[in-house]
């Protein structure tokens, strides 16, 4: 069955069964690879996207489920003010190790400061749990959504 | 053709062939050269030079110049994490006198012979290539400087390399890299004799930290490609269903309801290989198909039997009893000073414990994965290995074709720890390629697949006692150590731990104690034991600094006054006179144990997390302190422990690793230590019933999260100095958070951890 998808402000056409996961559909089918397969389950963050704004786990968010959506991926992510702040913040307190998983934090981490531009800890470890990073790369992960909370000012 | 002589040669030729047989990895090599038949002390190898392929530093090697002036360096040992593209790159840009925005790096494929050695582990990369890659560096720039004095007609002493370009001092003409980059490449390459290195003082980034990641860009913007992100024309992806225990085969299997997956394009066999492991594929059932999902459907709906096995009677409970009955027991002397059984059998006081540490799993963020194409008798392998060469050279006797007609190339790794040493997954992809004649197949492991199938960092038991004098100094100290060795997964029947494993913090514990006697205990292995960040410094360290801690505490002591006690003065040790004949295989003259470094570490950490001061109720403070690849690291963690419930507010780790090439990078290492370490003591565990691995993903193979996790890391640097060779710096700073960790739980509560993971072991 083919699906109208919208990804990063274009249309994407998949000609998938419509309970292959968004991740898949993304990845293997529209080439988009910078959303990560990590764990399937929706336990490790490394395949969050943004649908309509919200930060989702592509791995068990099925192609059917988002027609008619607006879907984000980091590979959108950097024609967003806040997003463009965090990958910003990202390399200026150089955050990623192997990196894998940073597309997901990235994520997560703009989801976070759209919605609370100055997060305190707690709210920080509530949004980013979600995402795991075995490099453990959390502490600038901290520091750097505190950067980008500083430099990204309101959200548009 | 000419005949190598000498015994030199002679030695080399016998390893290559035993490797050759016994999968050529580094470890076993280690272990093999231990051997007495191969161990002439006089014709022995250190450092690089003792790696298969040592080291090359031929700038033509390794660094392009265009005529723009952009400068390509290529990198030969993988990239994990550890920045290793963006810090070898550093060393030579340095050298080289290049602008770092002129600098681009690519990435070599498996090839020893051309590069040197690129197998990136045991956190060697830029112990073994800080020299070489200075040279390079020198080297180029160097000929650049003889092609722009060629160039003006004058003595090569009047020019010199300024910032990607060479001046002329008396006219002060000047030629930029880009306009001299064809005539220097054409320049012989300067002798090493004669190469000018720059004074450390001239250093541009070399120990500063003024370079950024080199991927960065890439990575924040998710067009960083790994193995997984691998995409080719017609391409196929395969998912395999493998033997759920080690050696088990299949008894038969039905495909059918897996064909009618949409998607799914064929369903093969995949024999496996008769045990040891080695890295050969499992074996299994692949399901081949149009893209990743429709493979993992078709795998879902095989229908498979199989034949388990011996090793189905492994289950972790009852396996936890034999490693105690064995360490209770006499084992195998590796260490004996002195006469340790006798002063601790007529001691007044004798202190005892024993320390439990489960399977881990490596859990790489990114699964195993790779890709391969086999056309017209050739294969091409996509595949982020930590080892490429040795991945080329497996995979060719895999397909039973020459290694010259196989290629490894090496994209990101998405984390590595050791897991990615092992090309296991790469030989799957390698397999069925062959089978698709013509097809890329790209072979994904799911977590599941990855969890259940690891070669896992070994479950152990250290059984510890020791004599304590009227002073409360131990006067006598016996460690037995039980875990299934690594070799296991290369020699069958291997029982006993090597001395690889032993020279990792048993065996070689810098302590100032008369009767020392430490043992290893016989015990069967019955999964795919193998490296794992740090490796047996883990269970060594806890055991050994946690024991420490446990002595203080019985002689009334302060714990950090303790340790510096029982190191004793500062002093050089011959790493053979603590019975480390393997000293992670470097010359014993040339990285000797210094125990005034490994003092400093430990006042220089207690002093920066202010030691000692008054905590509130339920907070506490522990120290450990480990020597370990070559490196010497003090850890001071804080604990605060609310109803059971256990946080970190703050670690402070103290690292000497002699020259600091990339210090942003050295505390990321350091940082990513605290966090894995942190990990691997509150909540990793693989358990095993019937010869399967329980733990299939995240929820039930639990690793740190960010509240969990550390809250504030201080990395206190010892400043470079350039009179003591290079440690490393990827691993060991795990080894002794786990068990300064453990030590300030005590400090908080009172209560021994004495088993990982610590789980819930706080709870009222």
């Amino acid at each position: 069955m083919s699906y109208t998808i919208t990804v990063n402000g274009a249309s994407l056409v998949l000609d998938v069964p419509g309970d292959m996961p968004l991740l898949w559909a993304l990845r293997d089918i529209g080439g988009l690879t910078g959303t990560k397969f990590g764990c399937g389950m929706g336990l490790c963050g490394a395949c969050t996207v943004h649908i309509d704004g919200e930060a989702t786990r592509a791995c068990v968010t099925p192609v059917a489920a988002v027609v008619g959506k607006q879907v984000t991926t980091i590979e959108g992510i950097g024609s967003d003010k806040v997003g463009k702040a965090v990958q910003q913040a990202w390399l200026e307190l150089g955050v990623p190790q192997c990196g894998y998983c940073q597309p997901g934090q990235i994520m997560s981490a703009t989801a976070l400061l759209r919605r609370n531009p100055k997060p305190n800890d707690r709210q920080i470890d509530e949004a980013m749990s979600g995402n795991l990073c075995r490099c453990g790369t959390y502490t600038r992960i901290r520091a750097a959504i505190k950067r980008a909370a500083d430099t990204a000012g309101s959200p548009t | 053709m000419s005949m190598s002589t000498g015994l030199d040669s002679g030695i080399s030729l016998t390893r290559r062939t035993l490797l050759k047989g016994a999968g050529a990895l580094a470890g076993l090599a280690l272990y093999l050269r231990m051997s007495p038949s191969l161990g002439a002390e006089e014709v022995r190898k250190y450092g690089a030079d003792a790696m298969p392929g040592g080291t090359v530093d031929n700038p033509l090697v390794f660094v392009n110049i265009d005529p723009a002036g952009l400068v390509t360096i290529t990198i030969h040992r993988p990239e994990m994490g550890q920045g290793i593209r963006t810090s070898l790159a550093m060393v030579i840009a340095d050298e080289l006198g290049a602008k770092w925005e002129h600098v681009r790096v690519t990435q070599a494929p498996g090839d020893e012979a051309r590069y040197g050695n690129q197998n990136t582990d045991g956190s060697r990369s830029m112990r073994h290539f800080f020299a070489p890659m200075r040279r390079v560096g020198a080297a180029a720039r160097m000929m650049l400087e003889a092609a722009a004095a060629a160039h003006w007609g004058v003595p090569v002493a009047e020019v010199a390399a300024g910032e990607h370009e060479v001046v002329h001092s008396n006219t002060g003409r000047r030629l930029s890299y880009g306009e001299l980059a064809t005539a220097a490449m054409k320049q012989p390459v300067p002798e090493r004799a004669r190469l000018r290195l720059k004074d450390p003082s001239e250093f541009r980034y070399i120990g500063k930290s003024n370079v950024p990641l080199i991927d960065g860009p890439d990575m924040v913007s998710g067009r960083a490609q790994y193995s997984i992100d691998v995409r080719m024309d017609g391409m196929v992806y395969a998912v395999i269903a493998r033997p759920p225990v080690l050696g088990a085969t299949l008894a038969k299997y039905d495909d059918s309801a897996a064909l009618k997956v949409p998607g799914v394009l064929r369903v093969v066999a995949l024999e496996g290989k008769p045990l040891p492991p080695r890295y050969n594929a499992l074996g299994g059932v692949a399901v081949i198909a149009s893209n990743t999902w429709a493979a993992m459907k078709g795998r879902e709906a095989l229908v498979l039997e199989w034949n388990d096995g011996d090793n189905a009677s492994y289950d972790s409970a009852s396996y936890r009893k034999i490693l105690e009955a064995q360490a209770r027991k006499p084992g195998k002397v590796v260490r004996n000073d002195g006469d340790a059984l006798a002063v601790l059998a007529k001691s007044k006081k004798r202190i005892e414990a024993e320390y439990y540490m489960p399977h881990i799993a490596h859990a790489t963020m990114e699964p195993p994965c790779a890709t391969a194409r086999f056309a017209d008798g050739k294969c091409e392998v996509w595949a982020g290995v930590q080892s490429p060469q040795e991945a080329r050279d497996i995979i060719a006797e895999n397909l039973g074709i020459d290694n010259s007609r196989v290629s490894v190339n090496v994209p990101l790794l998405g984390g590595g720890f050791g897991r990615r040493s092992k090309c296991d997954f790469a030989v799957e992809a390698a397999l069925l390629a062959k089978i698709m004649e013509g097809r890329p197949v790209k072979v994904v492991w799911t977590r599941e697949d990855d969890l259940r199938h690891d070669y896992y960092h070994t479950v152990s038991l250290q059984h510890l006692e020791a004599a304590l004098d009227e002073q409360g100094k131990p006067i006598a100290w016996l460690h037995r150590s039980a875990a299934p060795t690594i070799v296991s997964t290369f020699v069958a029947n291997a029982t006993n731990q090597s001395p690889f494993e032993v020279g990792m913090g048993a065996v070689n514990v810098p302590f100032q104690i008369p009767n020392l006697r430490v043992e290893t205990a016989e015990v069967p292995a019955h999964t795919r034991i193998g490296w794992f960040r740090s490796v047996s410094n883990i269970p060594h360290g806890v055991a050994t600094q946690c024991f420490v801690d446990e002595l203080a505490a019985a002689a009334g002591r302060d714990p950090k006054d303790y340790l510096l006690e029982l190191i004793g003065p500062p002093r050089r040790i011959d790493p053979r006179a603590l019975s480390d004949g393997w000293n992670y295989d470097e010359a014993p003259d040339v990285y000797v144990v210094d125990t005034g470094r490994l003092r400093h570490v430990i006042e220089l950490a207690a002093r920066e997390a202010r030691w000692g001061r008054e905590l509130p109720r339920g907070r506490g403070q522990g120290i450990a302190a480990m020597y370990s690849f070559l490196t010497y690291v003090a850890a001071v963690v804080e604990v605060s422990v609310e109803n059971g419930v256990l946080t970190i507010p703050r670690i402070d780790v103290a690292l000497d690793c002699g020259v600091l090439v990339n210090p942003d990078r050295i505390r990321a290492q350091v940082e990513g230590s605290c966090v894995m370490a942190v990990s691997l003591a509150t909540l990793g565990e693989i358990t095993f019933e019937r010869g399967r691995a329980v733990q299939g993903n995240f929820h039930e193979y639990q690793i740190s999260r960010i509240h969990e996790a550390p809250r504030e890391i201080y990395v206190h640097l010892v400043p470079s100095r350039f009179d003591v060779p290079l440690g490393g710096v990827g691993e060991p700073a795990v080894p002794p958070i786990a068990p300064a960790l453990l030590n300030a739980i005590y400090a908080a509560t009172g209560k021994r951890i004495r088993q990982l993971p610590l789980r819930d072991q706080l709870a009222t």
